[in-house]
Parts: C-alpha cells; sequence; structure tokens
C-alpha cells in the first residue's frame, strides 16, 4: 500500500511539472501584447514601452519561467497584470463562490443521481427502467447554461422566489449568498445526475450477471438484496472515477454557468485574464487548476485501493 | 423565436410583479455588460473604467454634457489668450477628495505632469502634448501653456483620461479610486460589482442617489432577465437584438441615442491591391449600407458617408459619394486590372457589430468577384495583428474617439492613408480656434476622405439603453465614455 501511495504521488508531482512548463511557454506563444491591450489604440508607442516595462514584460522567457516557478515555491503566485492585486488573493475569493457551487452541485447530482441508477438497474428491462433512461439521455443531452436559463425564467423572471443571479459576498449576508447558488447548482447538477444515473446502471448490469450475484441468489437472497449487498459496492468504482472527473470538471468547467448567472467564479476569472491578456494571473490561476484537478485524482486513485482490495494487493 | 417565448413569460412575471409596492428609492443597480480591468482611468483605455467612475468618483476642469459641450467642472472659469496659447482657469473653493485632503491647483499640475511624465501609462497621452507647461498662480489659480493652439483642448481635459487626482492617492486609484465627484468608492466585489455611494462633503449640487451598484453581466440573455426579474434598473447600452423584449414594455423605456463611433471597413492602403483608388471606389460602390445596418444594429445604425458623427455641426452627408452600383463597381475593378475580382482576407474583432457586417460585407463584395475570407479574432490579437503590425487587408471596426478625423493626417496610422493635402488641412484645422472656419476645414477634410475612398464608411454606432420607465437624469447620447449619474432620479 505504501509504495502504492508513493508512486501515485511521484506521479502527481510530475504531472504538475510538466503542466506549468506547458502552460507558460504556450501562453507565451500567444499572439498579443498586453500593454497594448491595457492602453487601447490611441496610446503613444513611449506609453506602452513604458507600461512593458513596469509589467516586467521585457524579460526573456526562460527567466520569467524560473521567476515564477520559484515564487511559487515560496508560495507567491505573483501580481495580477491588469488588476494590479496578488494572484492567490483574487483566486481564493473565488474559491468562495466555485468551492460551494461545486459542493452542492455534486451532492444534489449524487442525491439523485445514484438512486436513480440503481432503481433502473433493479427494474432493468421494465417500464421504470426505459422511462428513467430516457429522461436521463434527456438530461445528459440538455446544455446545462439552457436549463439555467429556463430556471431564471420561471423561478426568477415569474415567480420572482429566487435572485436571477449575481452573489452577495458570505460576510455581508449568508443566506442571501445561499440563495444565489440554488439556481446555479440546480442547472449544474441535472446533466451530471444523468450522467451519474447511467454509469451507476451500466455498472450494477454489468455486476449483476457475475458468478456471485449468482452465488448469492443460489444462498437465498432476493435479486434486490443481493444486488445492494454484494452488488452496489462492486459497482463503485466505476462511479468513483466518473464523480472525481465531475468534482475537476465542475472547479474549472462551470464558466458558462457563472455567465448565465453572472456569478463571480473561478472560470469566469480565468476567462477575462486570457482575454485581457493577463498572463500571470492565467497561469498561476491554470496551474492551481491543474493541481486541484491531480489532487482529485490521487484522491480517486488511493479511494480505489479503499473500495477494491485486489488493486492495492496487486500494485503493491 | 426565443425572443417571442421569453417575452410570454416575462409578461406573465410582471403582471404578477406589478402586485408588489416599490418604495421610492435612492439607490440604483446599473448593469454592465463589462466589468473593468481596475478603476483608474488614467492608466488604461478600457470603457468599462469610465463607466463606473467618469464623472462620478472622478471629475476633470471642464465637464462634458450629454450633446458633447464643454461646461465648467472643477474650474469655474476660464480665459483664453488671444493667441490660444495661454489658459488661464480659476479653480472651485472648498472642493475636497474623498480621503478628505483638498484640491488645489498644485493637484492640477501633478495631475498634468504626470500624464506628460517620461514613464505616463495615459493611453490619451497624445492628446496633451501641446501642453509645454502648467503654472499654478495661486492656490485657485491655474496656467495652462500650450506649444501650438488646440481647438480641442477644453474638450480634452474634460475627458476621462485627464481627472485630477492628488498625488496623495494617486498610485492606488487602480484598486481604491480616490476623486473630487459627487459618488466615493467604496467597494468592489470582484467579478460581481462595484458599489458607490454620495459623497457628503461634494462641493456641487448634490445628486439625488444615494448609493449606485454596478452588476457586472457578460451576456445579453442573462442581463435581459437580470432587467425582467429587477435585479438591475437598467443597462446603458444594449445589444441591439434583445430592445424587441422591453420596446413597448411599460415597465421599461429604452433611450436610443448617437455615439461617436464611427463604424468602419478600414482598408490597408498601403497594401496592394487597395492602394489603388479604384479597387477602393469599386469596394464603395458594392456595399449596401441600409443592408449592412440593418443586419448588424437592427436598423439602430445611421448612416456615415465619411470618418465624422452625424450630430456634429461640422457633419455634411456624404453618404451618396459612391452609390451602391455593383456594375459600376465591376467597370472599376475591371479598371484597376482585376476584371475577375481578386481574394483577401477581412479580420473580425470579437464585437458582434464585426462579426455580422463581416459575413454581410463578403456576401455583397462576392458579387463583383471579390472573395473574402472571415478571420474572427479576439482583442488582444486584433491589437497586436492589425493595429500594431498593420498585418491585415480588411477590417471592421468603430472608432469611438470623439473627432478623431486627425487619424488620417498620421501617415503611421495602422490603415496606412498618406495624402500631404489632408496632413496640411489638419494641421491649419488644430491651430484655428474660429468656428466657422473649423467647420469649413472639417467640412473639406470629410470630402477628400470620402472622394478617397479611403476606408469603407458605414454606420454610426447607435446608444441603446433600456432602463426602469421610473428612472429619469440618465444621458442619451455618448459624446463621450461613461455613465453619468449626477442627475439620475426616481420619480413616481
Amino acid at each position: 500500500m505504501t509504495l502504492y501511495i508513493l508512486r501515485r504521488i511521484f506521479g502527481f508531482l510530475v504531472t504538475l511539472l510538466i503542466a506549468a512548463a506547458v502552460i507558460f511557454f504556450l501562453l507565451d506563444l500567444l499572439p498579443g501584447d498586453p500593454a497594448r491591450f491595457i492602453l487601447g489604440i490611441n496610446a503613444t508607442p513611449e506609453a506602452v514601452a513604458a507600461l512593458r516595462l513596469q509589467m516586467g514584460l521585457d524579460d526573456p522567457a526562460i527567466v520569467r519561467f524560473g521567476n515564477w516557478l520559484f515564487g511559487m515555491l515560496r508560495g507567491d503566485f505573483g501580481l495580477s497584470q491588469t488588476q494590479k492585486l496578488p494572484v492567490a488573493g483574487l483566486i481564493a475569493d473565488r474559491m468562495a463562490v466555485t468551492l460551494p457551487l461545486t459542493i452542492f452541485a455534486m451532492v444534489i447530482s449524487v442525491v439523485i443521481g445514484l438512486p436513480l441508477g440503481i432503481l433502473a438497474a433493479r427494474h432493468r428491462g421494465k417500464i421504470i427502467d426505459t422511462g428513467l433512461m430516457i429522461l436521463a439521455q434527456t438530461g445528459v443531452a440538455i446544455p446545462n447554461f439552457w436549463f439555467g436559463m429556463l430556471l431564471t425564467l420561471l423561478f426568477a423572471v415569474t415567480l420572482r422566489w429566487l435572485p436571477p443571479g449575481g452573489f452577495t459576498p458570505w460576510n455581508e449576508d449568508a443566506w442571501a449568498s445561499l440563495r444565489g447558488l440554488v439556481l446555479p447548482s440546480l442547472a449544474l447538477a441535472l446533466p451530471q445526475a444523468a450522467i451519474l444515473a447511467r454509469v451507476m446502471r451500466t455498472a450494477l448490469v454489468d455486476v449483476s450477471s457475475q458468478d456471485f450475484i449468482r452465488t448469492a441468489r443460489a444462498k437465498g437472497m432476493t435479486f434486490g438484496e443481493a444486488l445492494w449487498r454484494h452488488g452496489v459496492r462492486n459497482a463503485l468504482l466505476p462511479v468513483l472515477t466518473i464523480l472525481g472527473l465531475q468534482f475537476a470538471f465542475l472547479v474549472a468547467g462551470t464558466i458558462i454557468v457563472e455567465n448565465v448567472f453572472y456569478l463571480p467564479g473561478l472560470g469566469k476569472l480565468i476567462y477575462t485574464a486570457i482575454m485581457e491578456r493577463d498572463l500571470v494571473l492565467v497561469r498561476s490561476a491554470t496551474i492551481i487548476l491543474v493541481l486541484v484537478v491531480s489532487f482529485t485524482m490521487l484522491v480517486v486513485d488511493l479511494a480505489y485501493g479503499f473500495v477494491d482490495p485486489r488493486i492495492r494487493e496487486r500494485r503493491a | 423565436m426565443r425572443v417571442t417565448k421569453s417575452f410570454a413569460l416575462a409578461s406573465a412575471g410582471l403582471l404578477l410583479a406589478t402586485s408588489f409596492a416599490f418604495a421610492q428609492s435612492t439607490e440604483i443597480r446599473v448593469g454592465a455588460p463589462l466589468e473593468p480591468p481596475m478603476l483608474d482611468p488614467t492608466a488604461g483605455a478600457a470603457e468599462a473604467i469610465d463607466v463606473v467612475v467618469y464623472q462620478n468618483v472622478f471629475e476633470g476642469l471642464t465637464r462634458i454634457d450629454q450633446t458633447g459641450a464643454v461646461q465648467p467642472g472643477l474650474a469655474s472659469a476660464w480665459t483664453v489668450s488671444e493667441d490660444g496659447l495661454t489658459y488661464r482657469f480659476t479653480l472651485n473653493d472648498g472642493v475636497t477628495f474623498h480621503d478628505g485632503t483638498a484640491f488645489d491647483a498644485e493637484d492640477v499640475k501633478f495631475t498634468f505632469e504626470r500624464i506628460l511624465a517620461e514613464d505616463s501609462v495615459n493611453a490619451q497621452k497624445a492628446l496633451y502634448e501641446a501642453i509645454s507647461a502648467v503654472t499654478v498662480i495661486d492656490p485657485l489659480t491655474v496656467e495652462f501653456t500650450l506649444s501650438r493652439p488646440d481647438g480641442l483642448f477644453l474638450f480634452n481635459i474634460g475627458r476621462g483620461d485627464a481627472v485630477i487626482v492628488a498625488p496623495e492617492s494617486a498610485a492606488n486609484n487602480a484598486t481604491d479610486p480616490i476623486g473630487t465627484g459627487p459618488f466615493a468608492f467604496v467597494q468592489w466585489d470582484r467579478g460581481s460589482r462595484v458599489i458607490l455611494e454620495q459623497y457628503g462633503p461634494y462641493w456641487g449640487e448634490k445628486p439625488a442617489l444615494t448609493k449606485a451598484t454596478y452588476v457586472f453581466i457578460g451576456d445579453t440573455a442573462t442581463m435581459t432577465n437580470a432587467l425582467l426579474a429587477g435585479d438591475v434598473d437598467g443597462t446603458y447600452n444594449f445589444a441591439a437584438e434583445a430592445l424587441p423584449v422591453f420596446d413597448g414594455n411599460p415597465q421599461f423605456k429604452v433611450l436610443v441615442g448617437s455615439t461617436e463611433g464611427e463604424t468602419i471597413l478600414s482598408t490597408n492602403n498601403a497594401k496592394s491591391p487597395f492602394d489603388k483608388l479604384e479597387v477602393r471606389q469599386a469596394m464603395a460602390h458594392a456595399i449596401n449600407r441600409q443592408e449592412i445596418i440593418d443586419g448588424a444594429t437592427y436598423g439602430y445604425g445611421v448612416p456615415i458617408g465619411s470618418h465624422f458623427a452625424p450630430h456634429h455641426p461640422y457633419y455634411i452627408d456624404l453618404t451618396n459619394t459612391y452609390p451602391y452600383d455593383l456594375d459600376k463597381a465591376r467597370e472599376l475593378l475591371t479598371e484597376a486590372g482585376y476584371p475577375d475580382g481578386f481574394s483577401a482576407t477581412l479580420k473580425l474583432p470579437p464585437v458582434n457589430y464585426a462579426r455580422v457586417s463581416g459575413q454581410i460585407i463578403a456576401s455583397e463584395f462576392a458579387k463583383v468577384g471579390i472573395k473574402l475570407e472571415l478571420v474572427n479574432m479576439e482583442w488582444a490579437q486584433w491589437l497586436e495583428d492589425v493595429f500594431a503590425n498593420k498585418d491585415f487587408d480588411l477590417t471592421i471596426i468603430s472608432h469611438v474617439e470623439p473627432f478623431d478625423i486627425g487619424i488620417y493626417a498620421n501617415p503611421d496610422y495602422y490603415f496606412g492613408y498618406n495624402n500631404p493635402e489632408v496632413q496640411a488641412l489638419n494641421e491649419t484645422l488644430n491651430a484655428t480656434t474660429d468656428e466657422a472656419k473649423r467647420k469649413e476645414l472639417a467640412q473639406e477634410m470629410q470630402t477628400i476622405i470620402a472622394k478617397d475612398a479611403v476606408n469603407g464608411f458605414l454606420f454610426e454606432l447607435a446608444q441603446t439603453g433600456v432602463w426602469n420607465a421610473k428612472l429619469e437624469g440618465m444621458w442619451q447620447n455618448a459624446p463621450v465614455e461613461g455613465v453619468v449619474l449626477r442627475n439620475v432620479h426616481w420619480v413616481e
């Protein structure tokens, strides 16, 4: 088990280093001068040159890469070029929106998706199964932003029960902050729940044709009991993988839903930074995302070991 | 179709909404499509900065009103010398910055020396380069000496780029703006909103509003919902395609006004085949202006025939210089040596009017054999490729600077138009202060530029604001960038 963990952690660190290099040099190739962007089309060349100097854009790329890496090792992610504020603080502010949003969406999708998947697998081939899977297929096909717009029209514009968007900081009015996250988490959760339900059903159906289920049935359990006691745990592996991927996707990929609900989340921060060529902000925020995603994957890998003793034994 | 559906739903919602009673408010929530990267209008060109702070947080010596006329601002009066080289300003007494420090002539001197300094990062530094000295006569009198007469001097010092800042606070204005305006900056929740509150000790007439919140909503459909749900009270320039939702809705009013944005098919005059007059004339004949205006601005744009704003007193109508005439266009192309047309690229920045105009123009040009390849670009890329490196054939862009015909006198400008006659006229125009003479010169320049078909002159962008019907006092036109809240108030 220890060797298994060590190997996973080493892989994690190598991933980070490679990602850092790719992010830095790819962004460096991006066309567009950040200083010119800030000053616009009427700026004199001298003003642009003065700003480039101020932003430290004139050093060679390798020097800037080194400065960035060593800065990060010291915990210094740099100063945003357009907003003139420390990147770490900017990202922390956005995480106060993105993390709760992600967690709410995950919880909702698990609470809806898993039971429906189990239900469908239990009644495999029957009308309930077909009905649920048609629903799930629809859920996967509906874009979350469009679903978000529908939710807004109903609950914010027509009924006026919830705000159409925006975010009140937690320390100002936590109740208002929570209300602001209801519709976006629902919009995010629906397609995820649909995916989870399908994965759960498929995994359970696969498991239910295994010998040990037949053995359990032979011992006198009903099909439902056998599925619940022996099937679900065995079907959890693919579900865990999907959950890990979904978490990573939600942290980094909520940009469209953030736009629909004008939430100050991480996706929007990065998108704006790319448009404004705030390279310091883009690369530090991206590396933090890489960190979060690889860390989630590491946790999922370790969780495999927990759920499935075969994995920790074989790899060790 | 979607608009109709959401409209039906929305109307149902509004019926419900009317049953709630609204108390007379002194607060406003303004929807803005773009969040400013920072809040110092003297260190960046982004319109989003001026939208929040211009004339609200910061003020200049002069103040531009919504007709584009120059009014007294922090300077209550001024005198100009005979030769137009010396301006003496009398400053208002009792003005304080939001941090409590007093405003006087030293701040004016500091502000302009900062703009003109070696390491200045002012986006419009060139506008102020005629200033050779700023002299403090006494705390409430300041004198500007110019190296050449400048007909636009009083206008330019009223822009957001020349608002008065204090030496104590200027360095932090990007994140914590300190000005002299009627509203003080309170809070900025990044990614979400900026909050301003009325500044109690304001020197001038107090505004009716006590609090203003700018809410940043990038998506058009989302902004529509936010307006319908009452989460924002208005937005100053909304996408034309969304206006039918609000037209005829008694809860809202749509304000259609003018801007300074001449939208043009910018043509690289320094590059073959566009260096040939006949080719440019042929393109002008091939453009069906009304079709573009209907398609790209839903009919709200105003046709232009040269690079000049139609609402300006110096404007002359030149839209018929090269009327839509495909036969004439083909004839001119043949004359220029391109009987079968030619191929070119059209680089488009990420704004709706440009992307849609581009598609329409490509299909129009195809009729005379000019094959356009459309290349969509981000802003940063467009600025570098097209604007800085002049690596383009054609592009579509709105030039939003007021009175910017002078760009045609700069041979180094990105569209590469080099005509000594226009350059001489522009020099005379800049040095002339007599109104009648200025008008004559400006009209002569417009005419030459139109006849030379320097660029494809398409339309003047309109400003289309959507506001709660009970709000009054908003600017209808946009002579400069900004959403000025000074006179905005709620009525029953």
